[in-house]
């Protein structure tokens, strides 16, 4: 075993140039990624691990030298704007089956490093006129095909992805907020202040598929997590919720999946009449919402145990009236 | 440059403005200083602390800083428009007034684009706009549009200029020898040749005309940032010309406010006459009229359809728990007022149009921030947000302390040019003889 020999002479050169090595192999094979960044010298630990070369050569390098990496830039910048090919991603949120459990709101919080007030994904309370009934209303970014946020943005910064994903490159935006005003939804939140991040995550690479790290002065919003997609997981959110509220899949191939079963995604919205909010808007989004029909859950059992907080957001629907 | 006889006593009358500083100037002068300091370390403060510090929140992304953006813009229309179309129909009074305002324009336009600057969470990348701009963003227009906008507005005031700088120039004032060199290279070798004056005219002329459709372009593109999203109380066909018409009524009334206080500080009765405030007040009395008439079918048909979304903003507007007081304030101050000082004989004198003046400037202002604000504060989901700074917008000391910087950056560029330029036009008075009717020359001391 030369090769390994030569890593545990530890000389920072080679150490560097394996570690790139590395770095090129663990891309092909999803979550791993080197500390080539970290200064100090990594004592080696004796578990061995194999690696491709770009040479084509099995190397075996001590685990100490890798660190795992959930978030990780895999794809270049271009790739991040062009998304992936043949991909249509699309969602379909299951409003019968939400009982505001909020996993999935704490699920892209901690995926996404975000404090607890910045909800990418919020559930909202909805009670459309007087007599209906209040339902609960899970919503990200709906990554319309026709998104306003899109048109108004003066510098590229949130661009359409031929994947159907609407994302940002937050290293191009200035911070304008046009897409915020222009985005009927809300679902765009800025980064007021510096946004406080473990320090692993701050000093990572940034793609715009990751949104890591977030920056101040900058826009962010949900991204339907396309680092996921690519190594084959669903977002947190759909693998969060209890009740398999969330389906999560590719039109072009006609399956969602909720993480439980992996449905025909034409045949769920035929059978179930899925509708899409503010269909007059004429933003054309990519969730489809199933009407909130013979519900698993009273509408109560997302209320009665939230804490004070969170209650005092749903309390004026609630106690009657509408929204 | 020969001076006639009338031009000789214009020149007499603001020879000592431009000569000396002047301790009361100097007074002034630090006043706005200290003021644009304050802004300056609000300005540091925003940048280091990052938009926190301001009111401005998620879902009300915009707030005072939109509405001076909008207002600034809005009051250099007295020179485009005002300035433009009188020289345009050779209006033979707008001879002393042409060059305040003139001044407006070009002061306002360059403190209108920092107001949006100031909302740009990334000022570091500013130059993104050049590097990766989008032509379908109404933000790229309006950047192609002030631009050009404010260069035309230079060449405009400048080209009317020249003929002055020539005056001071072969004047011998006593001025201090930077000054003297500078109306040197400024007046860029005019000495009055007829084809020298050929030329201004014409390039004046074509400004003229320039200056009022890029004028238009301008605060059109700048409401449709506004207009071209989905959101109430925005997304309205009208935005366009009720921005332009908004922008010149509120830009006749700083100029009547400037005459005023022109009139008054360097006591120019015998130049800045009464007329000229009335035949102002009138053109600000039609203004006025066709803004109130725009504000009403506006308010009318979002009202009578009351469509649930466009109802929300209506709501907040017409309850006096919201905004409605503020809003009865834009459409009496605004609107009722001035054309009421106007209309009635009794009251259509210099002082009491320049108060209606000052309550309108006020009352556009305010109404801007109610363009602005409540649609904001409506969203379409329902907000369901505990924080109360997100539900509601409330300008920080930091929003106002720039504001206030702005106004006063306003103030200082204004005293800076009034002592660099006499404010009344020497040369325009210059090809014609004074004729019986004609009020554009002195005509006696008060």
């Amino acid at each position: 075993m030369k090769q390994q020999e030569e890593i545990n002479d530890n000389s920072r050169r080679d150490f560097i140039k394996t570690a790139a090595i590395v770095g090129i192999a663990t891309a092909a094979c999803g979550s791993l990624a080197c500390s080539c960044s970290s200064k100090q010298p990594v004592q080696p630990i004796g578990e061995k691990v194999k690696l491709l070369s770009p040479e084509g050569e099995i190397v075996e390098i001590d685990s100490a030298y890798l660190n795992h990496q959930e978030h990780m830039a895999i794809v270049s910048k271009l790739e991040a704007r062009e998304g992936m090919a043949g991909k249509k991603f699309v969602m379909v949120v299951d409003l019968s089956r939400c009982k505001n459990a909020r996993k999935c709101v704490s699920a892209c919080q901690k995926w996404h490093y975000r404090p607890e007030e910045t909800e990418w994904l919020t559930v909202k309370l909805m009670k459309d006129s007087d007599k209906a009934a209040p339902y609960w209303f899970p919503k990200q970014c709906f990554h319309c095909d026709n998104p306003p946020c899109v048109k108004v943005c003066p510098v590229d910064a949130t661009f359409k992805r031929q994947d159907g994903l609407v994302l940002i490159d937050n290293e191009r935006c200035i911070g304008c907020k046009f897409c915020m005003a222009a985005c009927p939804y809300s679902t765009r939140v800025f980064n007021w202040t510096d946004p406080v991040m473990p320090e692993a995550i701050a000093n990572q690479q940034y793609s715009p598929e990751t949104g890591i790290p977030a920056r101040v002065g900058t826009v962010e919003k949900c991204d339907f997590c396309p680092d996921r997609s690519r190594e084959g997981l669903l977002p947190p959110c759909v693998e969060a919720c209890p009740n398999g509220v969330f389906y999560f899949g590719d039109e072009n191939e006609d399956t969602v999946s909720n993480g439980d079963e992996t449905v025909s995604f034409t045949q769920l919205i035929k059978d179930r009449a899925a509708y899409r909010f503010q269909e007059e808007l004429g933003t054309k989004p990519r969730v489809y919402y199933l009407p909130p029909k013979d519900r698993q859950f009273p509408v109560e059992r997302g209320y009665e145990n939230l804490p004070d907080q969170l209650k005092e957001r749903f309390k004026d629907v609630m106690e009657g009236g509408a929204e | 440059m020969e001076l006639n006889q009338y031009q000789k006593d214009i020149f007499e009358k603001q020879k000592p403005v431009i000569e000396n500083y002047g301790k009361k100037t100097w007074g002034w002068t630090i006043f706005f200083l200290l003021w644009i300091l304050v802004g300056g370390y609000a300005l540091y403060l925003q940048v280091a602390d990052g938009h926190v510090v301001t009111g401005m929140r998620d879902n009300v992304v915009w707030g005072l800083y939109i509405a001076n953006f909008i207002f600034f813009i809005g009051i250099s229309y007295a020179g485009a428009v005002i300035s433009g179309l009188l020289h345009i129909l050779h209006v033979e009074w707008r001879k002393p007034i042409i060059r305040i305002a003139e001044m407006i324009t070009v002061i306002a336009t360059m403190i209108g684009p920092v107001f949006i600057l100031l909302c740009v969470g990334r000022l570091d990348r500013l130059h993104h706009l050049f590097l990766y701009p989008r032509l379908q963003s109404p933000i790229t227009w309006d950047v192609l549009a002030i631009t050009t906008y404010f260069t035309g507005s230079v060449i405009f005031l400048y080209l009317a200029l020249i003929k002055d700088f020539a005056i001071y120039r072969d004047a011998k004032l006593n001025i201090p020898k930077w000054k003297q060199k500078l109306y040197n290279i400024l007046a860029i070798g005019y000495r009055g040749t007829p084809s020298q004056k050929r030329h201004i005219k014409i390039s004046t002329d074509l400004m003229a005309i320039m200056i009022i459709p890029l004028a238009i372009i301008v605060h059109s593109v700048l409401s449709w940032i506004f207009g071209m999203t989905l959101r109430p109380g925005w997304h309205s066909s009208i935005f366009g010309p009720y921005f332009v018409l908004a922008a010149i009524y509120s830009g006749t009334g700083v100029l009547i406010m400037a005459m005023w206080v022109y009139r008054k500080m360097y006591k120019l009765n015998s130049l800045l006459t009464d007329k000229h405030f009335v035949y102002l007040g009138y053109i600000m009395m039609v203004l006025g009229a066709a803004y109130g008439y725009f504000t009403f079918s506006e308010y009318l048909t979002a009202w009578f359809g009351s469509a649930k979304w466009d109802n929300e903003v209506i709501e907040k507007l017409f309850t006096l728990e919201y905004y409605g007081g503020w809003f009865l304030f834009t459409n009496i101050a605004g609107i009722i007022l001035p054309i009421l000082v106007v209309a009635i004989p009794f009251t259509r004198k210099p002082g009491l149009i320049t108060i209606a003046s000052f309550f309108m400037v006020i009352a556009l202002w305010v109404k801007r921030y109610l363009i602005i604000v409540p649609t904001l504060e409506s969203t379409l989901l329902p907000m369901q947000d505990t924080r109360p700074e997100y539900i509601k917008y409330s300008a920080t000391w930091v929003e106002w302390a720039l504001t206030f910087a702005g106004i006063a950056t306003f103030f200082l560029l204004f005293t800076l040019l009034s002592k660099f330029v006499t404010i009344i036009p020497i040369s325009e008075f210059g090809d014609k003889e004074k004729t019986a009717d004609d009020t554009s020359v002195p005509v006696k001391e008060n």
